[in-house]
């Protein structure tokens, strides 16, 4: 194994697995102390759209992201908000369109075959310096922003109903929130995939929420434990010589399944 | 003992509010004076949530005139303590009750403030008067419904309102919690100006110095008693009201008067 560190893609990778992982557990925590999963998976999904047309109209596949990306995030999220008990339909059309017209206008670019898989599950052996400057420069606008506005987000998470009553710009921040899911994804989609993006969002934060008294407290546990679910996982796929996203989200899974059985056990006891 | 002339707190007039096209309220007026323990009754979908949430300026009407403390409720609604339905706030949610009593002191536009010693001192007061600082380091998973109801009314009170709306507070507590609640609001009513919206009738007489019914219409009847108006106007069906709280020695015969005509 320690041979496999000397190499500079395995550090790349590894660099990557850990700054996802943190990006993941501090998004994951307003994705699930908010309730809103299904709508990140809705954005990844619909990030797909954006590849497919950067592709077809040759534009950089970043641009391409992002654009569509944001534009899908604005339109679920305010969907969302509009009406919350009502708005799973409409995300899970446009989830489904994002990722048809990435499909469609992929096989009308001439000569170009994208690896699909690839968005799926990501490449994370082949991340460059650049996604990792992306990353690490997202993590520092989302902590300046999280540390900004901690209790107002807390709040708003909590309770927007009373959040609004105290003159808090709930709707303002909800988007911010959004939007902020929205440009994880754009990072992550090339990295780790949106598949991994979903599960580094949602695993980690899960298990952390049912132990901790604040969203901080959550957001470092989050963390902790996707890094730890993407050391092991990434150590098990170049050992086995496996693909690295399936062996990270395989990682997180198993420990969720084990926590959850755990939980059970201990109430039944 | 001077008594201090009753002031206004909220008013209504010719207010009309109507949902996605679907009129909610009707051409209501509403005026609520200074110390008064006002129940807001009626049907489910009848306006009773929409009706507080005017008052707080949450919603506004397309027509008619709302005033709190004598001012539009925009710039005003900080001086209420708003108990919302407990339905908004997740119930998973990582926080200790101490953390959502503290969220009563947010205001906007500050940022990186952290909370002072004055603000702890506060959230212990109102906390102590809801008698629950021992749990105050519990999640709000960990309390009883009843439990966390007094969390939510101790966070409406760290910011010294001077009138306290609750939208049902009672709906997920057990009956011993509803009575030790009502009893707190009884004593909180000592001071300021309380108005809950209900369903459970109990509390109309033992509590509650005045009833608002709410269907589309409004009466305000300023007597703890459901008057047989009320009933045509808030029930179709008295006789399903009747078999559920303990109603019959409280709904009182017409006596004339405003609403009873």
């Amino acid at each position: 194994m320690s041979e496999w560190l000397q190499l500079p893609f395995v550090q790349n990778a590894l660099l990557g697995g850990l700054l996802a992982g943190i990006l993941c557990g501090i998004m994951g925590t307003y994705v699930v102390a908010n309730r809103i999963a299904y709508l990140a998976g809705g954005i990844a999904h619909a990030a797909y759209g954006g590849v497919g047309l950067a592709l077809f109209f040759g534009l950089s596949p970043l641009l391409g992201v992002l654009g569509f990306t944001l534009a899908g995030a604005l339109i679920m999220g305010w969907l969302y908000l509009r009406e919350r008990h009502r708005a799973d339909t409409a995300i899970g059309v446009l989830w489904a369109f994002g990722m048809a017209v990435g499909v469609l206008f992929t096989d009308l670019t001439p000569g170009y075959n994208v690896d699909l898989m690839s968005y799926l599950f990501g490449s994370i052996l082949a991340i460059s310096r650049g996604s990792l400057a992306a990353m690490a420069a997202l993590i520092v606008a989302i902590g300046l922003f999280v540390i900004c506005f901690y209790r107002d987000l807390a709040a708003v998470s909590y309770d927007d109903e009373f959040a609004r009553a105290r003159g808090i710009p709930v709707t303002a921040l909800q988007l911010l929130l959004i939007v902020s899911v929205a440009l994880s994804v754009v990072v992550l989609i090339r990295v780790v995939g949106l598949i991994l993006v979903i599960a580094l969002l949602t695993i980690a934060p899960y298990m952390a929420e049912k132990r901790c008294r604040s969203l901080a407290s959550m957001m470092v546990m989050s963390s902790l434990l996707n890094c730890l679910f993407a050391v092991v996982g990434l150590g098990l796929s170049i050992r086995f010589n496996v693909t690295s996203g399936p062996a990270i989200i395989c990682v997180a899974s198993l420990a969720y399944f084990a926590f959850m059985g755990w939980l059970a056990l201990r109430r039944r006891a | 003992m001077k008594r201090e002339p009753t002031r206004e707190v909220a008013s209504l007039s010719g207010v009309t509010f109507a949902y996605n096209g679907h009129q909610v309220l009707e051409g209501v007026d509403l005026d609520l004076e200074e110390r008064d323990f006002a129940a807001i009754i009626g049907p489910n979908g009848g306006g009773k949530t929409t009706l507080m949430k005017i008052l707080l300026g949450l919603l506004r009407p397309q027509r008619g005139q709302v005033l709190l403390f004598g001012e539009p409720p925009q710039r005003t609604a900080h001086r209420v303590g708003y108990v919302p339905q407990d339905i908004h706030a997740n119930k998973h949610f990582p926080i200790s009750a101490l953390d959502v009593v503290l969220m009563g002191l947010l205001r906007p536009g500050r940022l990186f403030r952290r909370y002072s010693r004055d603000d702890h001192r506060a959230a212990e007061e109102a906390l102590d008067q809801m008698e629950m600082w021992p749990e105050r380091h519990k999640r709000m998973e960990e309390l009883s419904g009843g439990q966390r109801q007094r969390v939510f009314i101790a966070r409406a009170l760290v910011s010294n309102p001077q009138a306290l709306f609750l939208d049902e507070p009672t709906a997920s507590v057990d009956a011993m919690g509803q009575t030790d609640l009502y009893s707190h609001l009884k004593r909180l009513n000592e001071r300021i100006t309380i108005l809950v919206v209900t369903h459970d009738l109990m509390v109309l007489s033992s509590y509650v110095k005045s009833v608002i019914c709410v269907n589309r219409s409004l009466i305000h009847h300023h007597a703890p008693e459901v008057t047989p108006d009320m009933l045509r106007l808030g029930y179709r069906c008295p006789v399903e009201l009747l078999g559920h709280g303990h109603l019959p020695h409280r709904v009182l015969p017409c006596h004339g008067g405003p609403c009873c005509e």
